[in-house]
């Protein structure tokens, strides 16, 4: 099958995050395609690289860079809810004036639009929230 | 799949207006996804209905209020807004609260009809399941 996931709760807060990533590795070990995991609401939170979490414990956002590597995953985060939330890359840091830009690596933003196609392509969109 | 092929997408909205940030960051994805021309519903239910109440003031909280663009889900052809009764009688709502939300009827000639559907929790269930893709919030 063809599987888009959305994910729209941060990291730790929610076990949302964990379970997508589990869910993606679960469907990636039988077989299955990710089309595209589709960041939204507080789950762009996962998208930043300096997070610092205690050392005897995983890294989400580590851990979703790595699968992302591994796989060739497309790791998309909302525009919108990353403006809102201070999830910038290089561009999006230049183009509004900020001092830095905190986006980690594998990950890339985009618009809404990266959502309803993936609904569109793929057989299913499973979502991850509260 | 085939080309230019249409899909049924529902929203399902479940939390109450501003004490988070689903609803409205919901509604922005209902909006951008309308350009794409698939067939949209939106469901109201447990606290979700909440955000469609008539008479919303937010000035005491300021915060947006970003009630008024349900009013122009029908101009973006979203006409079939379900609102689950059991939902509204829990809650000690009934239609009547909430916004009158309204769509133009092309095969009609165009008259205006209501696009807030209430439907009991069954009947949302069969909805849900002739879907391709839902969204929740």
């Amino acid at each position: 099958m063809k599987l888009a996931v959305m994910v729209n709760e941060g990291p730790y807060q929610h076990q949302s995050s964990d379970t997508a990533l589990q869910f993606v590795k679960a469907a990636l070990d039988k077989g299955h395609e990710i089309f595209r995991v589709f960041f939204y609401h507080d789950g762009v939170n996962n998208a930043t690289r300096f997070g610092v979490p205690p050392q005897d414990d995983r890294n989400i956002t580590v851990q979703w860079s790595e699968l992302a590597e591994k796989h060739g995953l497309d790791l998309v985060v909302c525009v919108a809810a990353a403006q809102r939330r201070g999830i910038l890359d290089a561009d999006e840091a230049k183009r509004h004036g900020k001092d830095g830009d905190n986006i980690a690596p594998g990950f890339r933003i985009s618009g809404l639009g990266q959502l309803i196609e993936a609904g569109i392509q793929c057989d299913r969109l499973v979502v991850f929230g509260d | 799949m085939e080309e230019g092929s249409v899909k049924k997408f529902m929203y399902v909205n479940r939390k109450a207006p501003y004490g988070t940030i689903y609803a409205l960051e919901s509604l922005e994805v209902v909006l951008i996804g309308a350009a794409f021309d698939q067939d949209v519903c939106l469901a109201f239910l447990d606290d979700g209905v909440y955000q469609l109440m008539d008479g919303q003031d937010t000035t005491g909280i300021g915060m947006k209020n970003f009630s008024p663009i349900y009013n122009v889900l029908g101009d973006y052809e979203i006409n079939r807004i379900y609102v689950e009764k059991e939902s509204l009688e829990a809650r000690g709502l009934s239609v009547d609260d909430l916004q009158e939300l309204m769509y133009e009827d092309e095969d009609d000639d165009w008259a205006e009809k209501p696009s807030i559907r209430v439907v009991t929790a069954a009947e949302l269930s069969d909805l849900m399941d002739e879907q391709d893709v839902v969204l929740s919030f």
